[in-house]
């Protein structure tokens, strides 16, 4: 038995046509994905897409109507108890009883896992440190300010030694700081080893914590890879001019167009400007020999590999509500290229 | 970045009563320091029983027995059907702020939230029946009984409370938002109204006797009556209601706890 396991280490979470209905919506759609031990796995896709329901799905929370879900060999339905001990959760709402303090609201966590008492208490002390909260611990979390209280929430997922944690757009609602103190508080996790899968629709998150990316629309994935992979994927590099003056930014956008061959995005308002260019630097030298001649002034103009952003865009048609506070530069393209 | 040790995994999973407790402690904690929760459960209470005791009651004639002593063993074991909404709306807040969720992806027993949850509530009406009590006698009433069978009544009174929790735990569940739970809690009133708690049952028209006989409040609140009166019918009756509720209502909670 034990060599068996140790020969083979099963996947991390393999899903075989896995799907989930609520009623008649298809929430899953024969969802396909296998993905290795020993890292952060993030889910990318517009809302609506199903990321939330496949962390139900990993946490037993949800019964599947078709297909297949196992982490690390174990399935969810025929063996959820083991599975429940596997994991641990931190979902979108910070799941803490407000009235509590911090401690007891890990202690409680602790003795819900399994801990004794002592051990609870012990668990709650280690996980305090660990997550920088003493401080903060022996006031009701109620008090706690956002940052404070994921930090809190994400100890409660941990308190039972979970061997992978299930993080449902851990930042979703913070501000820039609080996004920061999660994003810490999660490398130190996975430095440390434990497996990570979270879902998020900032692409600069998935950028900043994880190694591979699965992007899932409609209920399907629809691409995977590392972060690197996925850029190469959409394979060109894109030009991006900042303009001078803004009011020049539609001729900048022109040239942009007259070069490339491809529609150009432009910031809306802003004096952004960016298209793919399949012809790399000599696209790049005749854009500026180009504005030079127009003399539109410009602060910065750069050849670079597409960001997340882009890759997102270009596989899904969508952007949702993405990276809008964190690189101002695409909230208009983002808006324009919305469905709604 | 601080660096991060591997936590221990127990070696079990939690036993049923220890998960209970914490769910039970949590909800106790949540109560006892949301002073608002337990004020507006002392002043609602006092506020319906002044009503009828002073309002209605002078309409209504309650055969040899005053009205205030007619009311009073039936208000104190419907309380809780009063203010069992705060039970649904609790649950549905759990539900809804994700709080369940975290507690069904933990390794315990569906089974320990659900009486975890009724454990803490229970507790809370008894605080609920002992208060409403003390207003009863605050507003005229007087124990027709010995001390002996005004205890009886009480426990009877804390034993439905624990039948009332389940049931509105699971309206709790059903409901799909904290107003819909609100809202769903309402039905009580309609079973507390139609029997004889408040008004003698014969006083009602003819076709709605029916309701009021066979449903289960009126042999609850009859029972206590009776233990009052030094003797114990509808006490059998009471408690075959009793346990057929909890029998059916606790399994429902769980197995919607599994589903949510």
């Amino acid at each position: 038995m034990t060599t068996t396991m140790a020969a083979a280490s099963p996947p991390l979470i393999e899903a075989r046509g896995l799907t989930v209905r609520f009623g008649k919506v298809t929430a899953l759609d024969g969802l396909e994905l296998a993905a290795a031990p020993g890292q952060v796995l993030a889910v990318l896709g517009p809302n609506g897409a199903g990321k939330t329901t496949f962390v139900r799905s990993v946490a037993t929370l949800v019964r599947p109507a078709g297909g297949e879900l196992r982490i690390r060999g174990r399935d969810v339905v025929r063996d959820a108890g083991a599975v429940r001990r596997e994991i641990g959760l931190a979902g979108q709402f910070a799941a803490v009883e407000p009235t509590m303090t911090g401690r007891e609201n890990l202690e409680m966590t602790a003795r819900l896992f399994g801990h004794g008492r002592r051990a609870a208490r012990q668990t709650a002390a280690s996980v305090i440190d660990q997550l920088s909260l003493d401080e903060v611990a022996d006031r009701r979390a109620g008090t706690y300010s956002g940052g404070q209280r994921r930090r809190l929430d994400l100890g409660a997922s941990l308190v039972g030694g979970p061997r992978l944690l299930l993080l449902d757009e851990p930042t979703t609602g913070l501000d820039p700081a609080g996004r920061r103190e999660v994003w810490d508080a999660v490398r130190g996790l996975a430095a440390a080893g434990t497996d990570i899968l979270l879902t998020t629709h900032y692409l600069d998150e998935a950028d900043e914590l994880a190694d591979e990316v699965v992007v899932i629309d409609h209920g399907r994935v629809i691409a995977a890879g590392t972060v690197a992979e996925l850029k190469a994927s959409i394979g060109q590099d894109v030009i991006e001019v900042a303009v001078a003056d803004p009011a020049t930014l539609t001729a900048a956008g022109q040239i942009l167009e007259q070069v490339t061959l491809g529609p150009p995005r432009l910031e809306r308002g802003g004096r952004h400007a960016t298209a793919p260019a399949p012809g790399g630097s000599g696209q790049l030298a005749a854009v500026i020999d180009r504005l030079a001649e127009k003399s539109i002034g410009v602060d910065e103009i750069a050849l670079r590999r597409p960001t997340l952003d882009e890759v997102f865009l270009a596989l899904t048609g969508t952007g949702g509500s993405a990276n809008d506070e964190t690189t101002p530069a695409r909230a208009g393209q983002i808006t324009a290229g919305s469905k709604s | 970045m601080t660096t991060i040790e591997a936590i221990g995994r127990p070696a079990r999973t939690p036993g049923l009563l220890a998960a209970s407790g914490q769910v039970a402690l949590r909800a106790l904690r949540k109560y006892v320091r949301t002073p608002g929760l337990i004020i507006m459960a002392i002043v609602q209470s006092a506020m319906f029983l002044f009503s009828f005791r002073y309002v209605f009651g002078g309409a209504i004639h309650a055969g040899q027995t005053s009205y205030v002593d007619f009311l009073v063993p039936a208000y104190v074991a419907t309380i809780v059907l009063f203010t069992g909404g705060g039970i649904a709306v609790a649950v549905a807040e759990d539900k809804v702020q994700g709080f369940t969720d975290r507690l069904l992806s933990l390794p315990v027993s569906r089974y320990s939230l659900v009486i975890g949850r009724a454990l803490a509530d229970s507790t809370t009406n008894v605080w609920s029946i002992l208060t409403t009590a003390a207003f009863g006698f605050l507003f005229g009433f007087r124990l027709p009984a010995t001390w002996l069978d005004g205890l009886a009544a009480l426990g009877l009174c804390v034993a439905y409370a624990v039948v009332f929790t389940v049931v509105f735990m699971v309206m709790g569940l059903f409901a799909a938002s904290v107003q819909a739970a609100q809202g769903m809690s309402l039905i009580a009133f309609v079973f507390a109204f139609i029997s004889s708690a408040y008004v003698p049952a014969t006083s009602m028209p003819g076709w709605l006797q029916p309701f009021s006989k066979y449903q289960p409040i009126t042999p609850m609140v009859d029972a206590v009556r009776s233990l009052l009166t030094g003797s114990s019918s509808d006490v059998g009756l009471a408690l075959a209601w009793s346990a057929l509720l909890v029998l059916v209502f606790t399994p429902v909670a769980a197995l919607r706890y599994r589903r949510a």
